[in-house]
């Protein structure tokens, strides 16, 4: 606690204007920049697994089973951080067992179960079931018990039965898309319900949020596939990663497009809050907002993934920024959600001065744990692609 | 497969739906008050007869003393570090060139000294600040799990054996008039001194107030102290355009106060 309260003297002393004396503490930190930033990756790279499966985009074949395991990995360490963050996280159940019908985020724990237990991984089961029983028959040991038992004891393995699971497959993927969209959607409406906050509180936040999660799912998986093919040492189907790029760049427009139109509307409008949210933007989160989301995370790609569109250089050249350009819009969205979560905390509330933000590398709080939590899906991914490699799919859906 | 697994199957798909069902169930029905007794007739007539517990801020007696602030901090357990205020006052200083200062060391405990020369002074006054004990509270709104809620009486309270501590609460409050205690580890805020009003006394910042600043009183009561300064004075609440509907007024409240 003389810890906490060290850092708080500090920033005490760093306070610019008159905030609430209140306010000096941040009460979300980096765990909450993490949370909607995985939610966010979970509903991209589900959406892009939509996009091959409903709408029959073919070339994305190669990509549908991964972005399906990718969603799973990072859904599964996507509210690790929402609990580390909680003060007592021992009665987070209480969201479940007396959730509050009027909270967002208490909705927001019944559209999780929902997003996991029903599609996802009905999804994924009724996509390998076949092959779950045609494995369980090859392997030894472990995988061998995997698979019997994740069979769930329906060991059919006929045309009939592989076609039940392709139409129930596609019928919860067609569910899937607007839980896709609900579940970050949602996300969105926690901050942009917070009538308290004028930086968070704009009716185009879940639209905003639902975007710019498709930009950064599409952009991980894009990233994923071309660093699980260097691994596997097979080549990279570059008709799929110059379609998925095309993808990255409309999206990348309309979500650019959105942010612009609620920035554009704040400075017509110019309510009360406008003139230090102007201080905001240039000034604190000058950095994170400008050069950072901006700059690096929205321009270049564009520029980029633009230019491929009417100039198509080597493949060799293709894939570098591509993985460049994928990178670097992981990062924009990573500062994007900073910039919300840190950035509508920074000024006060009384409008009239801000406070400041010092990550801290230790505790629950610091940068390692969200080093952790970020490094983690990678792994469970890896274990994911091991026990169930798309690659080795004996059965593929229509 | 067999029989036997067809009807285990049945039998947890049925035992799954019961309780899913149940769940839902009665999730809606609890805030539809269409569970046992919530909100019956009988109720709403106990619920006439308690007090509607309100506050007037009188911002041209308040003297920026401090008092109230530190009685707080002492009857509430209130962590002294000047980051954790149940109340605090802010001195407002409106220059001559139109620029406004607003301060509030340590809440205003020790009280508040003016920091502008006098000539370069147009106008300055304190403003007293606490839990609004909203009608339309956003904190209630957001809290995910209810352990944020209004009493019968109207004061805004938290269950501190069932608050998470998410924080939620906290962003949701325009007034910054919540913390996160950090002994407790859960939110913390003004609860009009509920211990003492329960009891017939005045919240402890009203009892030491020297300049009856501070009004006290219950607003179903027509006779009380604060009914008459409501009828007496033109006042204001806190960031009207939030709909909060507060249950704290100013009186000489100026725009320059958020």
């Amino acid at each position: 606690m003389e810890e906490h309260f060290q850092h708080l003297y500090q920033a005490l002393s760093q306070v610019d204007g008159y905030i609430y004396p209140n306010e000096i503490d941040l009460h979300w930190g980096l765990m909450i920049v993490l949370y909607p930033y995985i939610t966010g990756l979970v509903a991209g790279a589900f959406i892009l697994a939509s996009l091959e499966r409903v709408f029959h985009v073919k070339v994305l074949k190669p990509t549908y089973g991964l972005a399906l395991l990718t969603a799973l990995a990072f859904l599964l360490v996507a509210t690790m951080p929402l609990v580390s963050h909680l003060q007592h996280p021992f009665r987070s159940y209480e969201i479940f067992m007396t959730p509050n019908s009027t909270s967002a985020m208490a909705i927001f724990g019944f559209v999780y179960l929902w997003y996991l237990m029903a599609v996802l991984l009905l999804e994924i089961w009724f996509d390998y079931r076949r092959d779950f029983v045609i494995w369980s028959k090859t392997s030894k040991g472990f995988k061998k018990l995997f698979y019997q038992l994740i069979t769930l004891g329906i060991n059919d393995t006929d045309e009939k039965s592989a076609k039940l699971d392709d139409r129930l497959g596609y019928f919860i993927t067609v569910i899937g898309i607007p839980s896709a969209f609900l579940l970050h959607g949602y996300v969105g409406f926690i901050f942009g319900s917070i009538k308290a906050n004028p930086w968070w509180s704009t009716v185009l936040m879940p639209i905003i949020f639902l975007f710019s999660a498709m930009v950064s799912g599409v952009a991980l998986v894009m990233l994923i596939y071309m660093v699980v093919s260097w691994i596997r040492k097979v080549d990279i189907d570059m008709k799929c990663l110059d379609t998925i790029a095309r993808y990255l760049l409309f999206i990348l427009i309309i979500d650019f497009t959105l942010e612009s139109l609620d920035q554009i509307h704040r400075i017509y409008e110019a309510e009360e809050s406008f003139d230090i949210i102007s201080v905001l933007v240039s000034g604190k989160l000058n950095i994170t907002l400008l050069v950072m989301q901006v700059g690096l995370g929205t321009i270049f790609p564009l520029s980029v993934l633009g230019l491929f569109q009417f100039y198509k250089p080597s493949e060799r050249v293709r894939k570098f920024f591509y993985f460049l350009v994928g990178g670097m819009v992981l990062i924009g969205i990573f500062f994007m959600r900073w910039n919300v979560v840190i950035g509508g905390q920074l000024f006060s509330k009384s409008l009239s001065g801000f406070t400041s933000f010092k990550t801290v590398y230790s505790g629950m709080e610091g940068s390692v744990m969200a080093a952790v939590w970020l490094i983690l899906p990678l792994f469970i991914l890896a274990f994911l692609l091991w026990l169930m490699p798309p690659w080795k799919k004996v059965t593929y859906h229509e | 497969m067999g029989t036997n697994g067809m009807n285990n199957r049945r039998k947890f798909f049925k035992a799954s739906a019961a309780l899913i069902g149940g769940t839902i169930a009665m999730s809606i029905m609890k805030p539809l008050g269409l569970m046992a007794q919530t909100d019956s007739d009988d109720n709403t007539q106990e619920k006439d007869k308690l007090p509607l517990w309100g506050m007037g801020v009188d911002i041209e007696k308040c003297v920026g003393c401090g008092k109230c602030a530190e009685a707080c901090k002492i009857e509430n357990n209130v962590p002294k570090e000047p980051f954790y205020f149940r109340t605090w006052i802010e001195q407002y200083t409106v220059k001559n060139d139109g620029e406004v200062k607003i301060e509030s060391p340590n809440g205003g405990i020790g009280g508040l000294k003016q920091s502008v020369p006098d000539k370069d002074i147009f106008k300055s006054f304190m403003v007293p600040k606490l839990c609004n004990h909203c009608t339309n509270a956003p904190c209630v709104q957001a809290c995910p799990v209810g352990a944020t809620y209004i009493s019968p009486e109207g004061v805004v309270l938290v269950d501190d054996s069932y608050c998470i501590g998410c924080s939620y609460c906290i962003q949701a409050c325009p007034y910054g008039a919540r913390f996160m205690n950090p002994v407790t580890k859960v939110a913390d805020k003004c609860t009009f001194c509920y211990h003492r009003i329960s009891e017939g006394l005045q919240p402890a910042c009203v009892e030491v107030c020297p300049t009856d600043a501070r009004i006290f009183g219950d607003l179903h009561d027509k006779k009380s102290d604060l009914v008459k300064f409501l009828q007496k004075n033109p006042t204001e609440v806190l960031k009207p355009h939030l709909n909060t509907k507060s249950r704290v007024f100013y009186n000489g409240l100026s725009s320059e106060v958020r």
